[in-house]
């Protein structure tokens, strides 16, 4: 590095001096470096928050998806109410008539992000209203982490490779899914909390330092908050403790920084009311607890070693305080196993070990479509070119290995496994992916530039006049090195390509397919003008002026929180999921014959049903599509509903081949209520569903205990009012 | 059965006689340690007579002991100089460490405790 940067000076200075006001400045090679990583880490923050913000720019700033509503809902009652009451919330306008407990039941981390970021901005005098703060939060957040991410990335290896991974996590479209302008989600601030945490972990294992490892402790507690994948890291620190351990590469600086992280940070994510106790309680905690006491054990044997200097001495003691050890944690462990109070992994955290459990047992979690296991599409769509630069980048790390490296190698291929398992995790292993692959970056590039710029000493060194054996020595290293020159121009450029396709791929995905809002479709006429589908808020804002305050609407969990948040009205589910037998009972009403439905929505107080119907548009993630599985999970709680009774061999029909069952239960008739006589597409029978492509089998439908009160404009959503009981006569 | 109570004696003394070598700044932490871990196993006993609830007093008390036990120990390791790794770290800013990781531990103890 000091031999060629005599070669740098020169050049630049000549081009600033061009610049006549820049004359005066004489930067020397430090701060010119100075300066271009700075701006680079200016653009780079820019980019990060720009390129989320395709939606925003398209329809409108508003808040996507399903659970981000929820979210925004809380942040409201937060901002208008105080901490005080939102830590004490109870809401009666969901899971009617069971209510929930908000306030314990949230992470909140996210909420109060935001409404403190709102309170500043309003110190400062700029009026923004708390939707603005919220759409926006994921992105400014975004920014934040391609931050840390240099710092970490200077931290395992230099600035360059700093540098490259900051650039790689801007635009990366594993983490723009989860966090685009609007999209208001837990993840959206989580992955910086767990790069933060991350980062600060490994510094303090660097530095030893237990201002760090505080540092650490408070960033663990900030992810804790923010999300339920805080589990990811209360397991990866401890198995990277012991994985350091048994290579022998433990050292002072590790105890310190491990055991001020998780004590402290222990204490403080148990000021969470949803987290609780269960660092002590739950199996997925006992890792780190198990590791902790590991370490107290170790590190006495490693004092008690050193402080006695006679080895035969010291095996006696070892022997006696292994089997001690031993005895006591492995009695502990079963005792508190056995009797049931460290409770085993729950079914959510399971089913990453066991990807089968939750199809079998708990439909609930499998019937979750980010839950599915990965295809490799999605790998390569999320990924490009970081999917071979990490494997590039283990080599790397493996060359030249220290504790920080060991770590991300660690991260890497635990958040990979993961990501197999789940779509949903691949957010998780996107930092990872980027800090690894923009090793092998900078390694590679470093290498080669060093390679090309080694080359500019020959010309001058060949110029000159030497002795014979000299020259001739010279001469001979010149003839390899021209191609090596040349090869080293050749991969460099094609490194560049890489890299600008990386950034076309990137901008692409994220354009087409992360940035739609999910409750607002678009889609394009027989003209080629884009063409609007706002049913979704169309029908909210019905119930909101149309019905009366106290009314309870009844619909898939799916759209519960959409309403609570949008329409205003109380439901008796909504993504929240956390009482299977009263969706199941909602799944239950939605697949039985008319007289039986109006029993259970009688008997929960139902006044209006929503149900969302894609026949008209051809919109494909409508409430017939997910018919089997509310037939499904109200079959595992209500054995009267089979799902065996709604197909066909075995086959899912609507036509006039389906099952009796299905041409009469309560969903099918809400959907296609009217529809026998509307003709969706030019050449086709009336009654044509343009999703499921078949003319459907029950044309003349009559509702006699419901009415149908409001469809919208594309028949996507759809509202029937319960009559109520008929008088005795 | 005699070999193995002399060996215990044996270990017993070597370890007696190498610990009085240690100074007596890291012998004041290392007494600190054993009264805070003493205070922990006294609530444990006490919790295991009079039942656990309720449960968030009684964690923030064993917490708080073990925490002060392990921020201690920490503090031991880096001002000990026969540590090499510690050796550019002056033992001021160690203590402050020290004295700052408590605070933070206490203060969140005094809001768990209910």
């Amino acid at each position: 590095m000091g031999a060629t940067s005599n070669a740098s000076p020169a050049p630049l200075n000549s081009a600033l001096s061009s610049f006549p006001s820049l004359k005066a400045l004489k930067f020397t090679t430090k701060q010119q470096e100075l300066l271009i990583r700075v701006s680079a880490l200016a653009l780079i923050y820019v980019l990060a928050f720009v390129v989320r913000l395709f939606s925003v720019l398209r329809y409108e700033s508003m808040i996507h998806e399903f659970d981000p509503y929820f979210n925004y809902r809380t942040t409201l009652f937060l901002t208008k109410n105080g901490f005080s009451e939102f830590w004490n919330w109870f809401d009666s306008e969901s899971w009617y008539p069971l209510g929930r407990i908000i306030g314990g039941t949230l992470y909140p981390g996210l909420m109060v992000t935001a409404a403190l970021i709102h309170r500043i901005l309003h110190f400062f005098s700029f009026a923004v209203h708390i939707r603005e703060v919220c759409v926006l939060t994921a992105p400014f957040f975004a920014s934040n982490t391609t931050l840390v991410a240099y710092f970490f990335g200077k931290e395992i290896w230099d600035s360059g490779a700093g540098l490259v991974a900051a650039a790689l996590i801007a635009i990366c479209p594993g983490y723009i899914s989860r966090s685009v302008a609007g999209s208001y989600d837990n993840e959206g601030v989580a992955i910086f909390a767990l790069l933060l945490t991350f980062y600060l972990f490994v510094k303090a294992v660097n530095t030893g330092s237990l201002a760090w490892s505080l540092a650490s402790a408070f960033g663990y507690f900030y992810m804790v908050s923010a999300w339920g994948g805080y589990v990811f890291i209360i397991n990866l620190v401890p198995l990277y403790v012991l994985v350091l351990l048994v290579t022998g590469r433990y050292s002072m600086r590790l105890y310190v920084a491990y055991n001020c992280m998780y004590v402290v940070g222990m204490l403080l994510a148990m000021q969470i009311r949803f987290v609780g106790f269960q660092h002590v309680q739950s199996g997925e905690h006992m890792a780190a607890m198990g590791v902790f006491f590991l370490l107290q054990v170790f590190y006495f044997l490693d004092w008690v070693k050193y402080i006695l200097n006679d080895i035969k001495l010291f095996h006696s003691f070892l022997r006696i305080t292994l089997t001690c050890a031993i005895t006591v944690g492995v009695l502990a462990l079963s005792i508190g196993t056995a009797s049931g109070y460290i409770s085993p992994w729950t079914g959510r955290f399971y089913s990453l070990l066991d990807p089968t459990y939750a199809k079998d047992h708990i439909p609930i979690i499998a019937s979750v479509s980010e839950h599915q296991p990965t295809a490799w599409s999605s790998f390569m769509f999320d990924f490009h070119i970081l999917l071979f630069l990490f494997p590039a980048g283990l080599y790397f790390c493996f060359k030249r290995l220290s504790d920080a490296t060991i770590f991300v190698v660690m991260y890497g291929l635990t958040s990979m496994y993961f990501a197999g398992v789940m779509v949903r995790l691949i957010l998780v292993a996107a930092p990872a992916m980027c800090l690894v692959s923009s090793i092998a970056v900078s390694a590679t590039v470093k290498n080669l530039s060093s390679l090309v710029r080694a080359k500019s000493k020959s010309p001058q060194g060949s110029g000159k006049p030497l002795s014979g054996s000299k020259a001739a020595a010279k001469a001979s290293a010149d003839q390899s090195l021209p191609f090596q020159k040349n090869g080293a121009i050749a991969l460099l450029l094609g490194a560049l390509y890489l890299l600008c396709r990386y950034a076309i791929h990137c901008t692409w995905v994220t354009s087409e397919a992360y940035s739609s809002p999910s409750i607002v479709l678009a889609a394009r006429g027989h003209g080629g003008g884009r063409v609007i589908f706002d049913d979704y808020r169309e029908a909210y804002y019905w119930l909101r002026q149309n019905t009366p305050p106290d009314a309870k609407v009844m619909s898939w969990w799916d759209y519960g929180y959409q309403i609570t948040a949008m329409g205003n009205r109380t439901v008796i589910v909504d993504n929240n999921t956390w009482n299977n037998t009263h969706i199941a009972t909602v799944g239950r009403a939605m697949s039985s014959y008319e007289h039986e439905a109006y029993e259970i929505m009688l008997s929960l107080d139902v006044n209006y049903v929503l149900v969302v119907f894609g026949g008209v548009t051809g919109y494909s993630s409508d409430d017939i599509n997910k018919f089997l599985w509310m037939v499904r999970i109200g079959g595992g709680v209500f054995p009267v509903i089979k799902e065996p009774d709604y197909l066909v061999n075995g086959e899912f029909r609507v036509d006039k081949g389906a099952a009796p069952k299905m041409l009469n239960c309560l969903m099918y008739k809400l959907c296609y209520y009217r529809f026998g006589e509307m003709t969706t597409e030019y050449g086709k029978p009336p009654g044509y569903d343009r999703v499921r492509g078949v003319e459907i089998g029950n044309k003349d439908i009559k509702l006699e205990y419901l009415e149908e009160a409001f469809t919208t404009s594309n028949w996507i959503v759809r509202i029937y009012k319960v009559k109520p009981p008929k008088n005795r006569w | 059965m005699a070999k193995g109570t002399n060996d215990a004696k044996l270990l017993i003394q070597s370890l007696r006689k190498a610990y009085a070598a240690t100074p007596t700044s890291l012998k004041i932490i290392d007494l600190y340690v054993v009264y805070a871990v003493a205070t922990a196993l006294i609530q444990v006993a006490y919790m295991a007579m009079v039942g656990s609830f309720p449960f968030n007093s009684f964690l923030s008390g064993v917490l708080s002991c073990v925490g002060t036990a392990v921020l201690a120990v920490c503090l031991r390791i880096q001002v000990n100089k026969d540590n090499k790794e510690f050796k550019d770290l002056p033992p001021e800013r160690a203590f402050a460490d020290f004295v700052l990781c408590n605070l933070v531990l206490h203060l969140v103890i005094m809001n768990f405790l209910g």
